[in-house]
């Protein structure tokens, strides 16, 4: 297979986008990224695109992308991999140029999940993802999913409640510096532990925000990266992988085998390991899941997350930051661009001006979970072609 | 103790033709199961087929209704009407195949008592009328159990 690269990535604030749409934030996102390419993009060079969207509050997802866009002439395919979408895009268009069929390709995600209602949220957005018929004769929505998870760690591991916070004030404290985030403010550990419980062990601060937004990367073949840019970013690795989607069936709790899978296939492609990664930007929907992600990605050992995030090995000037840019907490989720926008937080980081930038990082990883957990996708991403 | 009372609501589920066992079995105070004839093992949700082994050979079968909880949250927000918080949601682990878990409230327990491995049992609760009639099952701490049992 071609060695691929991301030569351009751009993305719009995340926030409530009240006044825009879809076919709004879409094209606002791609010129960004076009801008971004430092040796120009003649919008005629896409090839192909690749869309993911979970949901689509604007009608037919491919033809929102070509007709916002002006790109009539190339095909577009829709992504929908729940909250693994963003990387499962990103895999889709670096197999398509690794093949041969095109050199040139445009990756988009966009949601806007605040279209809904917070209350309704749960019922138009949670049902993608869901199995209705038995969890909600019981009252069983989304964060309560990955609740059950979290309070089996718990009880299995030594992190806490305060190990959890120490998450979300980490990835708050991450986003003050970032334009693009939607949660600009730092918290303390004592106001994580006060706020208002959700689903216990969650209290809102342990939860992401709902967001709206849209994330664009241009990705490449070897033969044409001179083209763009004597500065790319390589795609080394990526991977997804699949879990039981009924808690009923997964014996182990305290791990997200989706994770796993996909990791590793990401790592065996690249031809590193975990010891290699430099930062990474991690699913936390949930302050917890990013915890349990530090087993299941290999950055630290099993249970072994609660010490590894109180030593700050994950803050900005640790030995491994996660979510320099906020991560889904701080900057926030609209699930079809969010593992988008990690790896166009990811491209800046690696080329060395990202709004928190993490100094001497060459190797990096963005990952996602979804379907609940039944579903992960993994990128590494280097500016050293390997 | 938090006495529990029935909700005014619940969303009922539609039986199919493979959990009607499940969530009819109440009508006789029955836990119904699905359970694999070719390798023994009882799985849940209900399906046509064993996930395990992937024999058709499969039939709801009765079990003890007794389990213990394996994880739960404490659901604080009224996500859904007629279901007002605090209520438990929590994964049980059956007393007859610990690998096979069901989602499920747990009831008249002052959530400060909750734990992991908490002993429960199972009982019903009838929603519908006519042909849609379902019991869904609940649990609440068991009551005659010692925790050795089951551990």
């Amino acid at each position: 297979m071609r060695r691929v690269a991301i030569v351009g990535a751009g993305m719009t604030p995340f926030k409530e986008h009240f006044d825009l749409g879809i076919k709004d934030l879409v094209p606002m996102a791609v010129s960004e990224m076009a801008g971004s390419v430092d040796k120009g993009l003649d919008r005629a060079d896409i090839q192909a695109a690749w869309f993911g969207e979970l949901t689509t509050t604007d009608g037919f997802p491919a033809g929102i992308l070509a007709d916002s866009c002006d790109l009539m002439d190339i095909p577009v395919t829709r992504v929908e991999n729940a909250c693994a979408t963003g990387n499962d895009a990103v895999r889709n268009a670096t197999y398509a140029v690794a093949s041969g069929a095109f050199d040139v390709v445009l990756v988009v995600g966009a949601d806007k999940v605040r279209e809904s209602s917070s209350r309704s949220t749960f019922w138009e957005w949670a049902k993608l993802t869901r199995d209705v018929a038995w969890d909600y004769p019981v009252g069983l929505v989304a964060p309560a999913n990955f609740a059950l998870h979290a309070a089996r760690y718990l009880h299995e591991s030594p992190a806490t409640r305060e190990h959890m916070a120490m998450v979300a004030v980490k990835n708050h404290k991450h986003a003050v510096p970032n334009p693009k985030a939607q949660l600009r403010y730092e918290i303390t550990v004592e106001q994580v532990l006060s706020a208002p419980m959700v689903v216990a062990p969650f209290g809102l601060l342990d939860c992401t925000p709902q967001s709206d937004g849209a994330a664009a990367l241009l990705v490449v073949s070897e033969d044409v990266v001179e083209q763009y840019t004597d500065h790319p970013v390589w795609v080394r690795g990526v991977g997804l992988g699949l879990d039981r989607v009924m808690h009923q069936h997964k014996a182990d709790m305290t791990s997200f085998p989706a994770t796993v899978k996909a990791a590793r296939a990401a790592y065996a492609m690249a031809g590193i390991g975990p010891q290699d990664i430099d930062l990474a930007e991690v699913h936390d929907c949930f302050s917890a899941v990013e915890l349990i992600s530090y087993e299941d990605l290999g950055f630290t050992d099993r249970f072994g997350a609660a010490a590894y995030v109180a030593s700050g090995a994950t803050t900005v000037g640790g030995a491994r930051p996660v979510n320099a840019s906020g991560g889904l907490k701080a900057k926030g989720h609209p699930p079809g661009a969010t593992g988008v926008a990690q790896c166009v937080e990811l491209f800046e980081q690696l080329r060395g001006h990202a709004s928190n930038q993490v100094d001497g990082a060459t190797t990096a990883l963005a990952h996602n979970i979804g379907g609940p957990t039944a579903v992960s996708a993994v990128t590494v991403l280097s500016s050293e072609k390997g | 103790m938090n006495a529990y009372t029935r909700p005014d609501f619940r969303l009922p589920p539609q039986p199919t033709a493979e959990s009607a066992a499940f969530w009819t079995g109440g009508e006789r105070g029955k836990l119904l199961v699905m359970r694999c004839r070719a390798c023994g093992h009882f799985f849940h949700p209900p399906a046509p087929v064993c996930f395990r082994c992937r024999s058709l050979d499969v039939a709801p079968e009765a079990t003890s209704g007794r389990g213990t909880v394996a994880a739960f949250t404490v659901n604080q927000q009224q996500w859904l009407p007629g279901l007002p918080p605090p209520y438990v949601v929590a994964m049980i682990e059956l007393a007859e195949d610990h690998d096979v878990r069901v989602t499920s409230n747990v009831v008249d327990v002052d959530p400060k008592d909750l734990r992991v491995g908490l002993p429960v049992e199972v009982f019903f609760e009838e929603w519908g009328e006519g042909e849609d009639r379902v019991w869904i099952p609940l649990f609440q701490p068991a009551t005659d159990t010692h925790e050795g049992e089951l551990a």
